[in-house]
């Protein structure tokens, strides 16, 4: 047994209102910088939909993950290390910029300076690739809330495998919203796929991350991660990913998109496994078995053998503790109610998924029954397949059988707490039926419904006597660091180069270059832009408005 | 006098400036390190172009590195004659190079008109491409004129014993001054390229990752003890 401690996130779909509020922060927290305009670490999609970047699911065509070989053996979907070597010039399995969509911005400076005219003047889009006039055709959740689904609606991956197609009439459909950060994978096809090897996973809190300057820009990675969470930044050319917050992680807050989950469906915590059965669960012959073997990978923490292994292995105290009360430990392994986002990629995925029992209780309410019945629940969990395998196809390749209990645990708690709320005595049948005591419904219900913010987030911090200088506590100059102040701005070879410029600086010195841009693409050696989303409505930005005439 | 200044200085300030320069770079700009692939605007042109251009262009470095370091004598030793050398190495030679002048034509045709690629174009790099298609059009056009007219000149005899001659450090301009005037032109476009090669993107040709085959497909790293992305001032150093 090799005991390993892992940042995990588990989110509860059932209370996604797909806000999107969790995707705008993230974005303005780490990919409000031009290269990256397309990148979304964090997305939500409105599922059945393609997805972002559209049909990422399909790994027939971007053969992303892991898949067992002749010899069952486990190895990279998109080929071994020397076909990756041999085809390194052209990557045959990048996706373009036209599968995510392009980027764009509106040409706001014409709303100002229009000569006065019939019409209103118009800002038309400009693509920010470009600088040219565009027609914007896709976005990052264009398809949100089945926008155009009867359009186009069955071009969603999953929908292939199930046999009577969803109907995508408004009222025949069934809706709920996923919300996507990069998994952080235990066997992450990301890294093993990447040719410098400047992909890792932590050793302490297994957090994958990019090694910004031994990346090389052969774009592997974005090939190999089949939940395609690697990006490719166009203008540095590096991959860039999801870095689970790191510097808040370890000063114990929780993601940025945790924190400003609107919902408060996200549960941070750690997971201790065996990284000595990894590899072994990885390679389960058959995909439906991979969520069980997953399960298995996990330790107890509460197992002294286990916390003994932990405490050999250079776990700190407490982090064990940490682990011991871990919410994603509780959802994962003690209530069964979560469960991993397309285990069938075989890289062992670490954010995991309460399925929504929602869509059941819509319909079940729609057709004017008791919603909250045991009976009714049951009754319509079993009569729904079609939904049902959708999200069997999500989280458990196609196996319904996980996904039926969950729901059945999640509908279980609905009535057995609608008692207990309306004074009744409860129902100890209802916890009977889905193998659970009375206790454990209410233990589930309070995790999932009341738990406060350092239930849902325990998250032990680095071990950082240092946490002083740490970025996000701001309590010394931000300019005060190697080579400092380094204003900014573009080493010699363009702006990818120089040295690494900590974040609130670079951010600082790019809202006061992007506000003081007038052309809409930048020359590629400069970094000018202006983008109104970093105009906080203070003062005049440079750029924003044309000059005044006796000014110039 | 122009030879030295051409065949002794140029050659040696533009060797001192490619590996001084690599070091330097390598050290102040790992981040701009990369290959900046614009695969990600435009792939139908560079699925053909590109691979095209880079295989190409690795035979006829393979070729450079045959002929200019081997010496005539070591093949005639095993009984190679100069002719045969010859033979093989010209129809090769021509094979790579028009792969790679192919190639480099489809890139640039797409730099220009993919508006994407276009505007991530550098000056920079604007730079790298007059001077890198320069050396390759020199290179081939005086490989073929000297064949098309019937009396190749032998630059094994000529060009291969001084380049050798500037690493041994005792260079001698006269050798290639022997050479026609393509070649004399072809050497000094190549030493410029290397002057500038370490400000350029082309620094991702010392990247080539063939340490791949042989790595543990997932890399393991400790966080940083450092924690942040910048040393501690004194006296908060941490504790251990
Ligand atoms: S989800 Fe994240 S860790 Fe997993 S393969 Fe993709 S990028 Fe790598
Ligand atoms: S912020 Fe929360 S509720 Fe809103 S879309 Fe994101 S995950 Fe869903």
């Amino acid at each position: 047994m090799r005991v390993m401690a892992q940042m995990a996130m588990v989110m509860n779909l059932d209370k996604c209102i797909g806000c999107h509020t969790c995707s705008v922060t993230c974005k303005q927290a780490w990919t409000n910088r031009s290269g990256v305009e397309y990148v979304w670490f964090n997305n939500v999609e409105t599922r059945p939909g393609q997805g972002y970047p559209r049909r990422y699911e399909d790994q027939e065509q971007w053969k992303g993950g892991w898949t067992l070989n002749r010899r069952g053996r486990l190895a990279l979907k998109g080929g071994g290390r020397l076909k990756k070597l041999f085809s390194i010039f052209s990557n045959p399995k990048l996706p373009a910029i036209a599968d995510y969509y392009e980027p764009w911005t509106y040409d706001y400076e014409t709303l100002t300076n229009a000569p006065l005219q019939e019409h209103t003047p118009v800002a038309r889009p400009k693509s920010l690739l470009t600088g040219e006039n565009t027609k914007i055709t896709w976005s990052a959740n264009w398809d949100d809330n089945l926008g155009g689904s009867p359009d186009h609606g069955d071009k969603d991956v999953l929908l292939k495998s199930i046999a009577d197609k969803v109907k995508f009439e408004f009222e025949q459909t069934f809706m709920f919203y996923l919300p996507r950060i990069c998994e952080h994978c235990l066997n992450p096809s990301c890294a093993a796929s990447c040719p410098s090897g400047a992909i890792y996973k932590r050793a302490e809190d297994g957090i994958v991350l990019v090694d910004q300057d031994r990346c090389r820009g052969w774009r592997m990675c974005v090939s190999g991660c089949p939940y395609k969470k690697v990006y490719f930044n166009h203008r540095t050319g590096k991959a860039e990913k999801c870095t689970f917050c790191f510097p808040r992680i370890e000063v114990g807050i929780p993601t940025v998109c945790s924190e400003t989950c609107v919902g408060r469906l996200r549960y941070i915590g750690l997971m201790l496994y065996d990284a000595d059965r990894v590899l072994e669960a990885a390679s389960v012959p058959a995909d439906q078995d991979l969520y069980e073997a997953q399960r298995k990978v996990f330790l107890d923490p509460a197992d002294p053998a286990v916390v003994a292994a932990a405490e050999k292995a250079g776990i700190p105290r407490d982090w064990i503790e940490a682990a011991q009360r871990s919410p994603v430990y509780a959802l994962i392994n003690k209530f069964k109610v979560a469960l991993p986002l397309h285990p069938e990629y075989r890289t062992m995925p670490m954010v995991w998924y309460i399925p929504p029992l929602s869509p059941v209780v819509d319909i079940v309410r729609d057709t004017g029954y008791d919603a909250e019945d045991r009976g009714n629940l049951f009754a319509a969990i079993e009569a729904l397949r079609i939904p049902i395998d959708y999200l069997a196809q999500l989280f458990t390749a196609g196996d319904a059988g996980p996904v039926d209990a969950t729901l059945r645990r999640l509908a279980a708690m609905r009535s057995y707490m609608r008692d207990i709320n309306l004074g009744r005595d409860p129902d100890e049948a209802i916890p009977a039926a889905v193998g659970m005591t009375g206790e454990q419904i209410y233990d589930m219900y309070r995790l999932l419904a009341l738990a406060k913010y350092d239930e849902r987030y325990v998250i032990p911090p680095a071990h950082a006597e240092q946490a002083h200088s740490l970025e996000e506590l701001a309590t010394e100059c931000s300019l005060d660091y190697e080579g400092g102040p380094g204003m900014g701005g573009s080493g010699p070879f363009g702006e990818s180069s120089g040295g690494s410029v900590p974040i609130a600086v670079e951010n600082f010195h790019m809202l006061v270059e992007r506000q003081t841009s007038d052309t809409i693409v930048d020359p590629g050696d400069k970094e000018l832009r202006v983008n109104l989303l970093n105009w906080d409505g203070k003062g005049k930005p440079e750029g924003l408005f044309p000059p005044r005439k006796d000014e110039s | 006098m122009t030879g030295t200044l051409f065949f002794v200085v140029l050659p040696y300030v533009c060797l001192a400036i490619f590996v001084l320069g690599h070091v330097w770079r390598y050290r102040y700009d790992k981040f701009g390190w990369t290959t900046r692939s614009s695969q990600l605007y435009e792939r139908r042109l560079l699925r053909i172009g590109s691979p095209l251009f880079h295989f190409g262009i690795l035979l006829v470095a393979a070729g450079h590195i045959g002929g200019l370091l081997i010496p005539e004598s070591w093949t005639e030793a095993i009984g190679v004659s100069e002719t045969a050398y010859h033979a093989v190495a010209v129809s090769l030679g021509t094979v790579a190079g028009f792969c790679t002048l192919a190639g480099a034509a489809i890139l640039i045709y797409r730099r220009r008109t993919v508006g994407p690629v276009f505007s991530a174009t550098t000056r920079n790099d604007k730079v790298m491409y007059v001077l890198l298609i320069g050396t390759i059009l020199l290179g081939l056009g005086t490989t073929i004129l000297g064949n098309l007219t019937g009396h190749p000149h032998d630059y094994r005899l000529t060009v291969s014993p001084w380049f050798r001659s500037i690493f041994y450090f005792q260079p001698d301009p006269d050798l290639i001054q022997a050479a026609p005037i393509g070649f004399r032109l072809h050497a000094t476009a190549a030493f410029i390229l290397f002057a500038f090669w370490p400000f350029s993107r082309l620094v991702h040709v010392f990247s080539a990752p063939l340490g791949y085959l042989t790595r543990p497909y997932i890399v393991y790293r400790s966080r940083d003890p450092r924690l942040g992305n910048r040393p501690a001032k004194r006296g908060w150093e941490r504790v251990q």
